[in-house]
């Protein structure tokens, strides 16, 4: 039963990405959105199932599918694993991503390749549910590879813009820097414990008394560099903003709410191993803060609407990431839940927004948008709400508890995640108020075609900002149905304490004020100063800095592009004439032998019997008289 | 039962079908008339046999001449075989001088 | 010297010189004649050998049979006379040589093995008269005896059909 239903929650997905793929072009655009809707969405159902059977199962259901790999007594398995964390992960997985394949329906209704975008949407919701319940680190890897082939074609959906292409291959060589750490993270594991699987590594890990730490932390630190790839995290982040090339749904589908957040999961699944290495985990943490500061203030100056999300993306990741650090990983996947609804309500906005103004994304062409689209400007108001950390919206409960988390380890952390988060305030308000209020700054045609979109956009709107306003509910300070039902995969959870002291509140006060300070910042600047971005040319001083994304993009160009452009330059132009010449020259020597070979088969017997006798003499001298 | 080996050594013989093939080789690679390279071609096949007969005497086993015996049958075919040959080639090309026969080059 | 040393020695001189000739005769007759000599003489080795059956066998196959083929053969083609032009001398000088070589070559491989040869020692064992000679023939060797004259036969026809004159086409 448990088999049949996880493989129906694996292979709805994959079904409906064949029939897209292979008949999307003859079922018509609205029939394929359908087709690809329902598929995640039996994906959806078959999750509240799990959700349901779990409860009763505390340690999860495993189900084995086949042995895959045996070498010696190194086994793995083609198994998944639901447990509580790979059910919440499905659960906004395939709710979110049953909602916005219901938005991509109107969203692409006007792209000729409506079929193939659907295919990719549904593969990558395949290839994210197996990476999520997969059994163990290979199965998971799998997964891991797949979402980041459907980020690359997602992103380079419309192939036909150089720049978009370049976009896409860009994040898939990122990710790869990473894969390749995550692979080396696998096979240290592997030879450490023989075993890939993860119930076998927690027993093995936790059980053991004479662990190798320097390999473990090498293990660790590999593994990190492979969820900082993915996550995008400092150094490997910029990916993500370009990855805003893709259509917007995918933007929130995976650059937002899921697949950028399966670093986050793979690091909670291993808690166990980075709970063992105190060194990686303040990288981590130390590498959260600054990914999430840096990001935050590069998206303060940002005009392109996805571009300011793309990077709260990044600034968000790196505040679950601080929380990974310190070992609060309940905290880290409260954070990415919320995060996923309200990100991904945020995206949807600016999609709807976008959609409307016919694919215009600079804010400076924006405002006043208000009146025209009141149920997109209510929802992506309560969501930037939510993400600024306003009380009483889910994204206070979360960002709250991140933020106690570092202050009670680490000041410094503490200090720069809440300037990131006033940060963050500040810029979503920006974007809010230059895209919604005072005039409309865009031509006279936008403006007559300006109109609210239509219902299939706007209820996955409502439900997010509705799951935003709610959402933290499951994880309210002392009371935190979150943390019981994760206790079996975070045992320390059972032992930890949840009392609200004042420390606690005035910390609650500091992060609110904050927020409200950004917000004020962004009014005071935006509203009543009218102000408007300034044109490119025109932006000077740090905030050309900020705006040049602290130039990483050129510095990674120098560092590393044009190196590399050097040398296959310099191999293709040197040594690969060379080597050609080599190779032609063995084809040039054969061939003239063989000419030269050619004369001797004239046809004449008589040379025929000489060589005959001569080979005879050869062939007796050789057998009887070499020795 | 008498016969020639209880007086001299069998190399006698070894040697006279040594060179009597070689005269058979050196007959084919000398000559380009085909019937007498078919002639230098029996000489060969003779020296074999006698050999042959010769080892049988010497290791006084049966199975020797029997083995010359059927060398004969194939020799007698193939001469047969050969000799109709050579004549349906004097017949297209009037000469059989085996220089002419170029045809092998393909 | 004892009498059959001479007699050996003649026959083989007889055999190796009227080997020589078949080659280097310019009339194709006259090779043919010297051939038949050579198989004559051979024929007397198989006689001092005490094999009387393929002695005679050996004189009707060859001397009768092959022979007369060859001498009709060469009457058909009106080959009494030389026709052969000399080859160059870069080919005969070649054929020299090859000559020496392999006869070098093979007279070393089988001064080599002697010590392989033994001393002839007799049993006294009838092995080789005619009536022994049938018995292996026609027990053991029953089969390729049957398949030999199956060759014979398909030579046979393939002969007729070779030799046969083709139609005109056109």
């Amino acid at each position: 039963m448990n088999t049949n239903l996880a493989l129906l929650l694996l292979s709805a997905p994959f079904l409906g990405f064949l029939l897209n793929i292979f008949f999307g072009s003859r079922l018509g655009k609205t029939v394929s959105g359908i087709i690809g809707t329902i598929a995640v969405a039996v994906s959806f159902a078959v999750t509240f199932y799990f959700f349901g059977a779990i409860a009763a199962i505390p340690e999860g259901i495993h189900i084995s599918l086949f042995e895959w790999i045996q070498i010696s007594n190194f086994k793995v398995d083609f198994g998944f694993q639901l447990d509580q964390l790979s059910v919440l992960w499905l659960l906004f997985v395939t709710g979110i991503g049953s909602l916005i394949h219901l938005y991509s329906i109107n969203y692409m209704h006007d792209d000729e390749n409506m079929h193939k975008y659907f295919a990719y949407l549904n593969l990558f919701v395949f290839f994210m549910i197996t990476l999520v319940i997969g059994s163990n680190l290979l199965v998971m890897f799998l997964g891991w590879e797949g979402v980041g082939l459907c980020s690359y074609l997602l992103i380079g959906f419309w192939h036909k813009n150089q720049e978009f292409n370049d976009a896409a291959k860009k994040a898939f060589i990122m990710n790869r820097i990473g894969d390749l750490g995550l692979l080396i993270g696998i096979f240290i594991l592997g030879m450490l414990f023989s075993t890939l699987d993860f119930a076998t590594l927690k027993t093995a890990i936790s059980g053991a008394t004479d662990l190798n730490m320097y390999w473990l932390s090498v293990a660790a630190f590999a593994l990190f560099i492979g969820a900082c790839g993915k996550s995008a995290q400092i150094p490997l982040y910029t990916w993500l903003p370009d990855a805003m090339a893709g259509p917007t749904p995918v933007s929130a589908l995976i650059h937002a709410a899921t697949m950028v957040t399966a670093g986050i999961f793979m690091i909670t699944r291993l808690n166990f191993l980075f709970d063992l290495t105190p060194d990686v985990q303040n990288i981590i943490a130390i590498v959260g803060a600054v990914t999430a500061l840096v990001a935050a203030t590069i998206g303060l100056v940002q005009n392109d609407i996805k571009k300011v999300l793309a990077y709260s993306t990044v600034s968000q990741l790196g505040l679950m990431f601080l929380a990974l650090g310190l070992g609060a990983y309940e905290v880290a996947v409260f954070h990415v839940i919320t995060h996923a609804f309200f990100k991904a309500c945020l995206f949807l906005g600016s999609g709807s927004v976008i959609h409307a103004l016919h694919g215009e994304q600079d804010m400076r062409n924006m405002g006043g948008l208000k009146s025209a689209m009141p149920i997109t400007f209510a929802t992506m108001l309560i969501a930037s709400l939510a993400i600024s950390g306003v009380p009483l919206f889910s994204g206070f409960f979360s960002k709250d508890e991140i933020l106690l988390v570092a202050f009670h380890h680490n000041i410094p952390l503490w200090v720069v995640a809440s300037i990131a988060s006033i940060m963050t305030a500040f810029y979503m308000f920006r974007l809010m108020f230059l895209t919604f209020f005072k005039e409309f700054r865009g031509t006279a045609e936008q403006k007559h075609h300006l109109h609210e979109s239509s219902p299939l956009i706007t209820i996955p709107l409502i439900v997010l900002a509705f799951l935003a306003t709610i959402g933290g509910l499951i994880s309210l300070p002392g009371n935190s149905w979150l943390n019981e039902y994760l206790t079996p995969i975070l045992p320390k959870l059972a032992t930890a304490e949840h009392h609200l002291g004042t420390t606690e509140y005035i910390l609650m006060a500091i992060a609110v004020i904050g927020g409200l300070v950004g917000i004020g910042i962004a009014y005071a600047k935006y509203i009543k100063q009218n102000a408007v971005p300034s044109e490119d040319a025109m932006i000077t001083g740090f905030s050309k800095v900020l705006y040049n994304k602290y130039y990483v993009d050129e510095f990674y160009d120098t560092i590393f592009v044009k190196p590399v452009n050097f040398l296959s330059r310099f191999f293709r132009d040197t040594v690969e004439s060379g080597l050609s010449a080599l190779v032609f020259g063995f084809g040039k020597l054969t061939n003239e032998i063989s000419y030269q070979g050619k004369k001797v088969q004239n046809g004449s017997i008589g040379l025929y019997l000489f060589a005959f006798v001569l080979g005879l003499c050869a062939i007796v001298s050789y057998l009887f008289l070499a020795q | 039962m008498n016969n020639i080996l209880n007086h001299i050594g069998i190399e006698n013989y070894i040697f006279l079908s040594v060179i009597l093939f070689c005269i058979g080789v050196f007959g084919v690679l000398y000559r380009r008339n085909a019937i007498i390279v078919f002639m230098s071609i029996e000489i060969m096949l003779n020296a074999v046999n006698l050999l042959f007969v010769a080892f049988s005497t010497y290791h006084q086993d049966a199975q020797g001449q029997v083995f010359v015996f059927f060398s004969m049958a194939v020799a007698a075919a193939e001469v047969a075989v050969g000799l109709a040959i050579l004549v349906s080639i004097f017949r297209n090309l009037g000469s059989i001088t085996i220089d002419n026969l170029k045809n092998l080059k393909g | 010297m004892s009498t059959i040393l001479i007699i050996f020695c003649v026959l083989s001189a007889v055999t190796l010189a009227t080997a020589f000739l078949t080659i280097f005769s310019r009339n194709p007759i006259h090779s043919a004649i010297y051939l038949v000599i050579c198989f004559f003489s051979i024929a007397g080795h198989y006689l001092l050998l005490n094999s009387q059956f393929l002695a005679i066998v050996h004189i009707i196959v060859y001397s009768g049979a092959i022979m007369i083929l060859f001498l009709f053969t060469i009457m058909l083609m009106n080959l009494n006379e030389e026709k052969e032009v000399h080859r160059p001398r870069i080919t005969r000088l070649g054929a020299i040589v090859s000559f020496c070589l392999i006869c070098l070559i093979l007279i070393a491989i089988f001064i080599n093995s002697k010590p392989i040869v033994g001393e002839y020692v007799t049993t006294g064992e009838d092995y080789q008269s005619i009536k022994v000679l049938g018995k292996v023939l026609l027990n053991e060797y029953m089969v390729p005896f049957e398949f030999a004259s199956i060759l014979l036969l398909v030579a046979m026809i393939g002969t007729v059909l070779l030799s046969k004159k083709e139609k005109l086409q056109k």
